[in-house]
């Protein structure tokens, strides 16, 4: 044991968890934090970003790139406050981010001092847990359990408040060996029997399929699928979290389900007889939101960590609460290798669907389509980069049109579809996987609620992609008003549009423009291969509408298609 | 429906604050909440009455118990349990009803904690048909003011019969 001050007892126990890199931006009360940083750089990297909210965006985009917590490190009050957006992005898509807040020393705890706001109850809807830390001895303790409770069960973000004495104050350094929340167990063997009950029900199904969400991707559970797939031949929809966990090249993969799900993924799931849901929790997104008109003729076998996504949105009839990794293996133990089963009549049906409505574009004039774009860049990168988006059209024109072959190589605001999470995220997401091509793909709308980042991406010499799709609208706003509000085209045009290329260039970045279909391949190629943070700004025909589409409440049935004239 | 949920808790600040915050985000309202040590320090006993259907209930128990703070969650619907309530009640004493307040305190086997010139304060512990029939009694003689503890609540040792669902 070693006496030390708070603001270094931080540090060792980031080390002692792994931790080498922290987004965060220094201000009052986490000063001596940032006083103490510079005799750990060697070990752990600071990430300076611009605000608040970027840095959390950040851990975020690295967590999910990585599978390891992102940490945050940030003052009190506003700052705090900033990070909220970031922080329930995280919590809605159950992303392991790990918060540190400074906080007014304790004796002025409640009394409006400067820069003081209520972080733990602000923060408490929204995290998976928080807690503030009142004595110096008990930082270490605090810190273990949130990382702890941040990676473990189903993932989500945990906030440290850590007030200014605490920091400052001196106390014998120790680490508990072991975490024990008596309040905390997650489950992740799954029940064996209900297991058997499941295989029964999928043994006997004659038209099932895999409903797979974004837990299939946190429990690392692609092999164990790919198996228990190949092994009882039924056809897997994802969705838009799940993009990744099923390779699309596999011939049992069908496509993303839900609002912008294909034909004949949607068309399956309705028509199915039984539903196997893995990490996935039936949001309005993905189901369309009418819950009693949902997949009617089927029973539904759902297999979720989280005891509280049963039953929440749709009555399931073979809940299995567990690891879906640890589950799909168990799963397997009880499945012959060599069983013999003819699905022929349910995939010629899938087919079928797939036939009537493809899911497809046309490129012709010239202007470029999203669509075009997304396919293009697919193309170019072998569908092998890491793509990181941001909200709205573009974000559904990435699901549809790139084809994710490997898990934490999607990486979207899906749950709270927050525009301005790509290009920040994207930054942490290079953080994880130097290796990769890490691409941000972002609408005009998405990219300026968090533009500032560039300056992080140029400080830190990243080679980091940006291509900024210009419709000069809210294109998915525009889509709606179009659909559902007789074309009342009310504040979602831009009158005023920044030139990105002097932006990026303004920032230290390189910035490219294409604008016409024939100009578009060649742009792309000479911005993905330049090495640098590199924007490329795309300018594209803002009439383009994202279909199918099921309108809002809709079954999964009733899709809004393509008009004919456009097919 | 009418739910008594049993809750066991870290004893922390902010933990009632979570369990409240669930049903203020839903829009529900809790009807009474009774809050204390139990033995062991480091935790509390929450004992809460709600109305909602079912299903609403259910994800509300399965919410606390992703809860940290949150050691272990008994709807007290499902088993046979006992449920008590506490009111302290002040109530006008005049010539004519002194004698009859004091007559139905002892019916009731409520106990008189405070006498002043013109009102009698008493005390009574049972369940909540029982509070409210005896407050129902007083109304006529003026009622000048109550405070209720809200329901506490224990599983009965035998289970003769069970109420409730499947679960």
């Amino acid at each position: 044991m070693a006496r030390m001050i708070g603001a270094q007892m931080f540090f060792e126990t980031l080390l002692d968890q792994g931790v080498d890199i922290i987004f965060g931006l220094p201000g009052g009360y986490v000063l001596k934090v940032y006083d103490v940083m510079p005799k750990y750089t060697n070990v752990i990297k600071h990430v300076l970003s611009r605000h608040e909210q970027g840095a959390t965006h950040m851990a975020d985009g690295y967590a999910r790139a990585s599978g390891r917590p992102g940490v945050v490190l940030v003052t009190s009050g506003p700052a705090a406050t900033n990070t909220v957006t970031g922080i329930t992005t995280a919590h809605m898509d159950s992303s392991p981010v790990v918060v540190f807040t400074g906080q007014v020393p304790t004796p002025y705890l409640g009394s409006d001092a400067f820069q003081e706001a209520d972080h733990i109850g602000i923060t408490r809807p929204c995290t998976k847990h928080n807690c503030l830390v009142r004595k110096t001895k008990d930082l270490p303790q605090a810190m273990k359990e949130a990382f702890y409770i941040a990676v473990t069960g189903r993932p989500g973000p945990v906030l440290v408040d850590m007030p200014k004495d605490v920091l400052i104050g001196e106390d014998e350094f120790e680490i508990p060996k072991e975490i024990n929340l008596r309040g905390y167990k997650p489950t992740t063997k799954g029940h064996i029997g209900q297991i058997k009950k499941a295989v029964e029900m999928i043994l006997s199904a004659k038209r099932p399929v895999i409903f797979g969400g974004g837990g299939l991707i946190w429990s690392e559970a692609t092999p164990e699928l790919i198996e228990f797939v190949h092994r009882l031949k039924i056809p897997v929809a994802l969705t838009l979290m799940g993009l990744g966990s099923y390779p699309v090249n596999d011939p049992y993969y069908m496509s993303m389900l839900g609002m912008h799900g294909s034909y004949k993924a949607n068309m399956a799931v309705h028509e199915s007889d039984l539903i196997i849901a893995i990490g996935a929790r039936f949001d309005d997104r993905a189901t369309g939101g009418n819950f009693p008109k949902f997949a009617p003729n089927a029973k539904i076998v759902h297999i979720d960590i989280d005891p509280s996504t049963i039953d929440k949105n749709i009555r399931v009839h073979c809940p299995i609460v567990g690891d879906a990794k640890q589950i799909l293996k168990q799963m397997l133990e009880l499945i012959p290798s060599n069983l013999k089963i003819d699905r022929g009549e349910w995939f010629g049906k899938i087919e079928e669907w797939g036939r009537e409505h493809p899911l497809t574009y046309r490129q012709n004039g010239d202007k470029i389509m999203t669509s075009f774009l997304i396919d293009t860049l697919c193309k170019i990168t072998n569908g092998d980069a890491v793509i990181v988006t941001d909200v709205g059209q573009h974000q559904m024109w990435v699901a549809q049109f790139y084809r994710f072959n490997r898990p934490r190589t999607h990486i979207t605001s899906g749950g709270l579809g927050t525009m301005g999470f790509g290009f920040p995220a994207a930054i942490g997401a290079k953080f994880a996987r130097p290796n990769d091509m890490v691409i941000c793909v972002s609408g005009d709308g998405s990219f300026q609620m968090n533009m500032q980042e560039l300056a992080t991406a140029v400080e830190n010499h990243m080679d980091l992609k940006i291509i900024v799709i210009n419709n000069e609208h809210h294109g998915m706003v525009r889509q709606w008003q179009t659909l559902f509000f007789n074309s009342n085209y009310s504040a979602s045009h831009f009158d005023v549009m920044p030139d990105f290329v002097k932006l990026a260039e303004a920032f230290g970045a390189k910035g490219l423009r294409a604008k016409r279909p024939d100009e578009l391949e060649a742009t792309l190629r000479e911005g993905l291969f330049t090495e640098g943070v590199v924007l490329i700004e795309v300018v594209v025909d803002y009439e383009e509408m994202v279909y199918p589409m099921i309108a809002p409440g809709g079954a999964m049935n009733e899709m809004i298609l393509e008009p004919a004239d456009m097919t | 429906m009418r739910h008594t949920i049993s809750i066991l808790v870290d004893n922390e600040p902010g933990v009632l604050a979570r369990i409240a915050g669930l049903f203020s985000a839903r829009g529900f309202n809790i009807e009474s909440l009774c809050v204390a040590e139990t033995l062991d320090q480091t935790s509390s006993r929450i004992t809460l009455v709600t109305s909602g259907d079912d299903w609403t209930i259910e994800q509300i128990i399965k919410r606390f118990n992703n809860m940290i703070n949150v050691i272990k969650v008994q709807d007290l619907i499902e088993v046979s349990h006992v449920e008590r309530e506490m009111v302290l009640v002040r109530v006008e004493a005049t010539q004519e009803t002194r004698a009859e307040i004091l007559r139905m305190a002892d019916i009731f086997r409520a106990k008189v904690i405070d006498v002043g010139p013109k009102s009698y304060a008493l005390e009574l512990t049972g369940d909540k048909e029982k509070v409210n029939a005896f407050l129902e009694l007083l109304k006529p003689m003026g009622i000048k003011e109550i405070a209720r503890t809200g329901v506490v609540a224990m599983a009965r040792e035998v289970q003769n019969h069970k109420r409730g669902g499947e679960r």
